[in-house]
This record gives C-alpha cells, structure tokens and sequence, in this order.
C-alpha cells in the first residue's frame, strides 16, 4: 500500500459518483451494481486517484464513465490486456476490470485467460446476464443451449461456457459469485476482492431486463432464492435451503457434490462438507454446482490463494533488482569498439 | 610463404551454406573482424524462414553476404566477388550472382551423390564447364576440419560443426584480416565447453594455417582493403535492432518517463524484444503478449498510466494492431509502433524483405485516424529515428507509427556512438489539477501543437475518464452531437498535419535542387539509390536523390522541391505505395520503379531504370 491509498478524510458515496448521467435501461442489474460499488469503495478505505476503471464493451463496459475516478472505457474485449499495461507501469494503483460474458469470454477470451493465467493485480467484475445488451440480443457464450435471439431464431446449439470453470481452468487465484441484486452480499465480495493480491475473478449475476430479463430468476427470485443459493464461508458448512436442512456431501461413489437432507437417509451435519476456499478441487466442483435438477448454485468466494507475490512485484523486480547497474551509454560501448582519430 | 597482396576498394563476399553450417556465426564474425580493421561494410543475413529445413535442400540454404571497402560503403554489393558454397544446394543457388571472374571456393566433401541429388544436379558441378568463367578453389572443407580437430575428442557431429570456423579461418586469411576478435568471442561464447572452444579455435587456426601455407598463393592472391576515412569519435557494428532499441531508452530518458514494451513474437521483429528485454539496468519494462493486440493495448495502458508504451511488430501483426491504433488516436495517448516490414500479403516472406506497408501504416484503420509515419533508412539511423519517433508521440499525445524492415533489422554497419550529452531532452510534464472548483477535463489542448495535456492516474485531482467514444471537443466526456464530430475529425487531422511545422525540411541528398529527374526513395532502398544517382552523375546525368524520412506528414517544402524536377522517379521494394501517397498529395506524375523479389535493389537496376527514364 502507497501513501496515495489511504484517503486524508472520510470519503462518501458521492464523492466516487460522478457527474454523467447514466444511460442503461430502466431496471437494467448494472444499476444495483454501480451503486453497490460507490457505496463500497469508501468503506475499504481506496482514494479516487487511486482507482482506476477499465472497461472493453458492452453495456456493462459504460461503468467507468459513471465512476468519479480515473476510467478508461476501452475496446471490445481488450481491457485486461490494458489493465495490464497500466499496472505495469503503475503497480500501485487499484484497477478494477468491468467486462460481459461477451466481452470477456468470447472476443476478449484470450486477455482475460491469460490476465488470469498471470494472476495480474487486478479486479475482475464480469457481468454474466447470458446475452449480448448492446448490440441488440444476440446470445452470448453463456447463454443456456436453446437460446432464441436474432442470430439464433430457432434456437443456439451452443453448450454454455461456465465463466468460474474457465477461471479456474486460467489459472486464477480468486474467484467469486454474486449476484446484482445481493446487495448485503455484493460489498463483501468486493472488499475480499479488493483486498486479494493477485487477479480476483467476480462473476455477477446480471439481469438484462431487455433481452434476457429473468434469466437467472429461477435463482435470484426472492422465494426461490435459499433454495438455489448456497452461500459459502470459508470454514462454515455448507448448508442452504429456506428450512437450513439440506446440505452439501461429498459422494465417493461418484466422485462428485450431492445435496442432502440433513435428518432423512441417516445423514447429520457431520456428513455435511465444510468450505474450505483454498481447496482448488472443492471450487471446481462447488463452481459447477448448479447444473442439475435440485442443486443449488455457489455463491461467495468459492476459491482464494495468493500466491507469494504478484505478478507485477516480479517483472517490475526483476528491472528493479539492476536497474541502474548500466547506463545506456555502458551498454552502447561495450564490447567490441574502435577509434577513428 | 608470403603471398602477392593485392589492395582493393572494396569487396563483396557472401557466406553460403546449409542451415546448420553456421553461416549467419561466420559472416557475423567476419563482419567484427573486418569492422575492426577500420573498413566501412554493410551486411545481408539471407536466411529461409524455416529454423532446419531438411538437410541439404536448395529451400534450406542459409546465406550472409558482405560488401567491405576503404570508401562509403552504401549497399551490401550487386554481386559478390567471393562465394563460399558449403554445400551443392548452396551452390545451385547462389551461383548465378557470383561475378564472372570472381572466386568461388567450394567444399568438395559436401559433394556426394545424395546432396547433388537433393540441389536438382544431375550431374557433379565441379570440374564442369560451369566453373569455367570463375576462379575455383576446390577443398574438402569437411575432412580438413575433421583432421584438425581430431585430437579434442568431439565426435564426428560436433567435429563437422567446425567446419564454418576452418572456412573463416581462410577468408580471413585471404582478406588479410586478424583472427583475434573471433578468438576471444569463442572462448567467450563457449566458455562453458571449453572442448568445444578448442576444437572451433582450432579449426580457425587450421583454415587460416592452409591459406599460409598451401600452395593457394601460387595462384590465388591475397587481399587488402584499406580503412575508411571517417569522422572522428567511438565505432562499433550496429545491427538496426540493436540500434533502433537503444534509441527507445536513449528517447525514456529524454523525456524523463519509462518504457514498456508491449510485443508478441513475429519474424523480423523480435530482435527488437530481445534487445529491450536485456536492458533492465537501463529500466526498460518489456512484457510478451499473449498476442499483437494485447501488445499494443498494454501499450497503450501503459502510456495511460504515465509510462511511455511502445510495441513492435511486422506487418501481419500491426494488422492485428488496427482497432487498438484507432483507440490510441481518439484518447490522443503517445504510443509508438515499429513495424520491421516483411514480404506479404499474409505470411508472405516472413524472413525477406519489403517495404509494401505504406499504405497500412498510412492508411491502415478504420475511420479517419492519422498518425505520424516515419521512416528509418540504416541500421545506424534506427537510433536518431526512434528518438523522433517518441519525441512526436509524447509532444502531440498521437500515436506514430516507425517504418524499418527486415533488411535493416539484421543488417550491420560500422556507426559513429553519438554523445549522448548532447541530445535536446524533451521532458514530459503531466496535466495537473485545476485551481478552485473549475472541473477537470482531460482534453485541454496546447494551441500551438494542438496536443491535449496528459493526465496520470495516482495524482488527486486529474481524475477523469477517456474512452474510443466520440468524446466533447471540451469537456471529454462522451458526446455524438454532429457538429462536435466535425470538428474532432478536423482536429485530429490538423494536430498530424501541423507536425509539419515542427520537422525538418527535406533535404536533397545528393545532385540539384531543380532539374530533370529527382530519384525519389524511402526507407532502406537509401543506399542502391544513392550509389545509383551517384553513377549517373559520374557519367554527366541530370539527376538528384531525395530520401524521405517523414512520410505523414511530408515534410512542408516537399511539394514545391519536387515541382521543380521535370521527372519523378519513385523506386521501391513494394508495388508503388510512396508513388501513390505523392500522387495523391500533389498530383505530380510521380513514376514506379518496383521490386518485391523479398531481395534488396541492386545499383545496376536503379542506374538502368535512370537511364531509361531519361532515355539516354
């Protein structure tokens, strides 16, 4: 941390708002998360100058212009390799990543593989509403196969990407799950995000209202909400359900997550895992949790190790180390060289 | 035995052999050699793209020449006077440059049936009537080597890799130059092996040793070439990679910011990576992409953050390029591009040369996005012509676009080390926050240069965001008012128009400022051209050399000194790109003169299509 990150007095929601009107849809997710986001940043204690936001496009790639920092509102894809050069050049400064399903998993797949597979500083916020916004409707690579869209009238034939499986299949460090409109659960996720050094991954559950409005109601809905979500904690059980009896098991037989009754077939809570957020092969599984009838889906921090030091410590500390060993005028005379009198 | 010594002006000498013979080592080695003598030379690595073609084939052959002399030596030479042919393959294609007349030394032991079968003879070369118009020095390299490293205990392989060190070992003895410098560099180069050092040093003895002693003199002659007169001060042999990325930190520190490099591997380009890479106690950041577009966008992040971003690549790659250029033009944020040109279209000749991306680097994107093009025309000159690279990207906030190619990138010439005391600095001073309550906008311009200021993120009170958007003339925040468009659209292009003002005139290289033709070039065609416009001059023709550096914009006087040539002769190794660009500026009846062969101009070609211009 560098004197420039801690602000001199208490900073509000509004002084990270600013002064341009924001243009999404009426009743689009990225409203819940942008104020999430204002609200949050001055409880982690982050300076405006700071902060940085990139963004690629798409609608969720407007972010920066509504965020009273620095903002660079970049191209289709691309803003992890930027972020990267930013930090490069400026290890300190906080970047956050806004990009889609679209932006970041189909034309930007490469950079965010790769920004990931380095474990760059950066904050990553992908917002996953399984459609293309801006461009019209056209179905993305999260979209469920089936999906009807301008470019798909009879149905895509696609399978789905599952963004946290391709994170983790990166590389990455850290990854979570929320949901735009949790706003209880949102700031956590940001703050443990923030505080991670290394590339964090936050997958957001964004309703595009739209073209795709409730793609994920059957697990934000309020009623269907306990029984879709499981909400881990590192160290705690993984227990859910509207009743807080069913749970989550480990199957041998079939090497895989159940979910269970906690009181029904003889299972306690003993049977049930605890979340252990540094376990690579439990975030893989809890990740795809959700697939099958009756399975909830992961939210939380489902994976978190940080690595020794972070990508920019070592290429920045490899110059650093001899930096300043060589003038550019040693280098240019060295080794074989005449003189003409 | 002394031998007659026979003084020349100069020589052109190529090195030819398989792509595992260790040409490029040898010609290199001999070039150090030569440059240490005090002569002036110019060098052509001519390598296949492929790393180890199959052994033996025509497509696999590897050459190096060199063009040495006690004079200016502008070009690598037409034809060589000395051909080394390591094997048939090399041979069959080389042979048909070699000077009738000239020497042509060839290892006999490369000549059996299965190597003669693989270059497309069908019967055996030597002692054919094919040889008759050459000098021929007939040796079987392979078992000479053999024998004199028999005793270091390599096996038969690695014994037989000597065999380009015993081949050197005789050029230098017939060119009359020290064994010295290649001695310490392989000692240096193979001092974990010292094995292996001896045995290459032994080689090189031996082959220097056969040329003393054998009876070669009786009929061939040894040569001389006296040094150059050059300016005084510090030379050394510079290749335009190694040249161009000493002018890029040479450029950080005049303008007091670091680099980073953003770059992805591509032919002929990577030199550059590798040169920057190694200079991390000069501080320069370099970071390989996972592609060219995340190259240039850490680029471009890089210079958004305070840093200077710079990335290089060759055509196919700056292609890949184009939309993050078209970013780097609507937030005005300094990046700067090499592009190291190469045979195209597509995958073209990834290790050839060509200067067939004008039209890209000039026209290349989508919308009307200007940039600055410049030029480089020599190894030595990459230096000077980075440093104006990064002086017009930081001074106008603009991206600028560096033309080199794959000739320059690993051709080497003697250079005069500048003083670097004595370079103008041009120092970076970051946007700073407005006084008051006045808000911030990030598109404050200078009036004169029409640059807007350059924020950096971390300091309080520049906050602002940027984006490729359409953004308000004023206040930088988005805007898709029509007017407004007009006018960005116009400033963007006053701001590269207006570097005009800021850049040299065009000068006249060589002949008058008015007159009958003005032989008009680019790039590394610099050197045929010159020695071409200066052959016709020497024979009483009317003509003058102009070599343009800045292509966009040209320099201001450019148009009235070309109006006032009767004839406009543009040669270039592409299809007619520069000839367009004038046309189209001036509308002068500027004429092509074309060569995409992957293969420099020669003098000779350029002096005939003078000749044919002026009819004479």
């Amino acid at each position: 941390m560098n004197e420039l990150s801690t602000p001199k007095e208490k900073l509000t929601i509004k002084d990270f708002t600013s002064d341009q009107e924001v243009r999404w849809c009426p009743g689009c997710g990225d409203y819940a998360i942008l104020k999430c986001m204002q609200r949050t940043l001055p409880e982690m204690g982050v300076t405006r100058e700071n902060t940085v936001f990139v963004s690629g496009i798409g609608c969720s790639s407007r972010f920066p212009y509504y965020m009273n920092t620095y903002g660079f509102h970049t191209i289709h894809g691309r803003a992890p390799a930027i972020a990267t050069g930013l930090k490069l050049a400026n290890p300190d400064l906080d970047v956050w990543v806004v990009t889609g399903d679209g932006d970041g998993l189909s034309i930007g797949g490469n950079h965010l593989l790769h920004a990931l597979r380095r474990d760059v500083d950066l904050n990553i916020l992908l917002f996953n509403n399984k459609i293309y916004g801006l461009t019209k409707g056209q179905y993305s690579p999260t979209s469920d196969v089936g999906t009807r869209s301008p470019s798909t009238p009879t149905g895509s034939v696609d399978p789905s990407l599952n963004p946290i499986s391709f994170a983790l299949g990166s590389g990455a460090r850290f990854i979570a799950r929320t949901v735009d409109t949790a706003q209880k659960h949102m700031p956590g996720v940001f703050t443990r995000a923030h505080d991670f050094k290394g590339a964090s991954f936050v997958e957001i559950l964004q309703n595009c209202i739209v073209y795709n409005d409730s793609a994920w109601s059957d697990i934000t809905e309020k009623k269907a909400a306990p029984e879709r979500q499981l909400l881990v904690e590192h160290g705690e059980k993984m227990i859910f359900g509207a009743e807080r009896n069913k749970g989550i098991r480990f199957n041998l037989d079939t090497f895989s997550l159940e979910v269970v009754v906690i009181g029904e077939n003889g299972f306690t809570e003993d049977d049930i895992l605890t979340h252990d957020e540094t376990n690579r092969r439990m975030a893989q599984m809890l990740g795809e949790l959700g697939a099958n009838p009756g399975e909830p889906v992961a939210m939380g921090v489902l994976y978190a190790q940080q690595a020794d030091h972070s990508y920019t410590d070592a290429v920045l500390g490899q110059v650093e180390a001899v930096k300043g060993k060589s003038t550019l005028k040693d280098l240019m005379y060295a080794g074989q060289t005449w003189e003409v009198k | 035995m002394a031998s007659d010594v026979q003084v020349l002006e100069s020589a052109v000498v190529r090195f030819a052999g398989d792509s595992g013979d260790g040409m490029q080592l040898t010609g290199s080695q001999f070039t150090t050699s030569t440059a240490l003598s005090g002569s002036d030379l110019s060098t052509f690595p001519d390598f296949p793209a492929e790393i180890r073609a199959p052994v033996g084939t025509t497509f696999g052959v590897s050459a190096f020449q060199i063009n040495f002399g006690a004079k200016a030596i502008k070009t690598v030479g037409d034809r060589p006077d000395v051909l080394v042919a390591m094997n048939p393959a090399a041979l069959k294609v080389n042979l048909m440059n070699l000077r009738p007349g000239g020497l042509l030394v060839v290892d006999t032991g490369t000549f059996n049936k299965r190597n003669l079968q693989k270059a497309g003879y069908e019967e055996n070369p030597i002692g054919s009537h094919e040889f008759d118009t050459y000098q021929v020095i007939e040796l079987d390299i392979s078992k000479m080597t053999l024998e004199a490293v028999k005793d270091m205990g390599l096996g038969n392989k690695e014994a037989l890799r000597c065999k380009n060190m015993w081949t050197l070992g005789l050029m230098l003895w017939m060119f009359s130059r020290k064994r010295e410098p290649v001695i310490s560099w392989l000692e240096k180069k193979f001092a974990k092996l010292p094995d292996v050092a001896a045995a290459n040093v032994a080689a090189l003895n031996a082959g220097h040793a056969f040329g003393e002693t054998a009876e070669l003199s009786a009929t061939f002659k040894r040569y001389q070439i006296g040094t150059v007169h050059s300016e005084p001060g510090t030379y050394k042999t510079v290749t335009g990679s190694q040249a161009l990325s000493w002018g890029i930190a040479a450029a950080g520190e005049l303008a007091g910011l670091d680099i980073v490099l953003g770059s992805y591997p591509i032919t002929p380009a990577s030199p550059i990576l590798h040169a920057l890479s190694t200079m991390k106690e000069q501080g320069i950041v370099t970071f390989q992409a996972e592609d060219e577009i995340a190259a240039i966008c850490a680029a471009i992040g890089a210079s958004y953050g305070g840093a200077l971003g710079v990335t290089s690549s060759s055509g196919p790659g700056i292609a890949l390029k184009g939309e993050a250029l078209g970013l780097a033009i609507s937030t005005e944020l300094p990046v700067v591009v090499i592009n190291s040109q190469r045979g195209g279209p597509s995958t073209g000749l990834p290790t050839k040369t060509e200067q067939s991306d004008l039209y890209q680097a000039v026209y290349g994107r989508n919308g009307d996005a200007p940039l600055p093009v410049i030029a480089t025309r020599s190894p030595g000159d990459c230096f000077e012509t980075a440093i104006e690279a990064c002086r017009l990207a930081v001074k106008y906030m603009t991206p600028v676009m560096l033309l080199t190619d794959g000739f320059i990138a690993n051709a080497a010439e003697p250079w005069k080390l500048p003083d670097l005391d004595a370079l103008e600095p041009f120092k970076v001073e970051f946007a700073k926050a407005p006084e008051g309550e006045e808000e911030f906008s990030p598109f404050v311009r200078n009036e004169q240069t029409l640059a807007r200021h350059w924020p950096k993120p971390g300091v309080s009170g520049t906050e602002h965001r940027i984006g490729g958007i359409e953004k308000d003339y004023k206040s930088g925040h988005i805007s898709y008012d029509p007017e407004n468009h007009q006018k960005m659209t116009d400033l963007r292009h006053a701001k590269v128009e207006g570097i005009a003002n800021d850049i040299p005139l065009q000068d006249v290289d060589q002949g008058e400022e008015t007159g009958t033709l003005a032989v008009v070039g680019w790039g590394s065609t610099y050197g045929p051209i010159s020695e071409a416009v200066k052959a016709a001059r020497a024979d009483g023709l009317n003509v003058s050399h102009i070599h343009i550096r800045y292509i966009s914009p040209f320099p201001r006087n450019l148009e009235t000194l070309l109006k006032g040539y009767d004839k406009i002769l543009v040669p270039e190794m592409n299809a007619g790109q520069l000839k367009t660009v004038l046309r189209d500026k001036y509308l002068i009846d500027a004429k092509p003169f074309n060569k995409v062969s992957g293969q420099p101009f020669k003098i000779q070609e350029i002096l005939d299509a003078i000749r044919a211009e002026l009819a004479v």
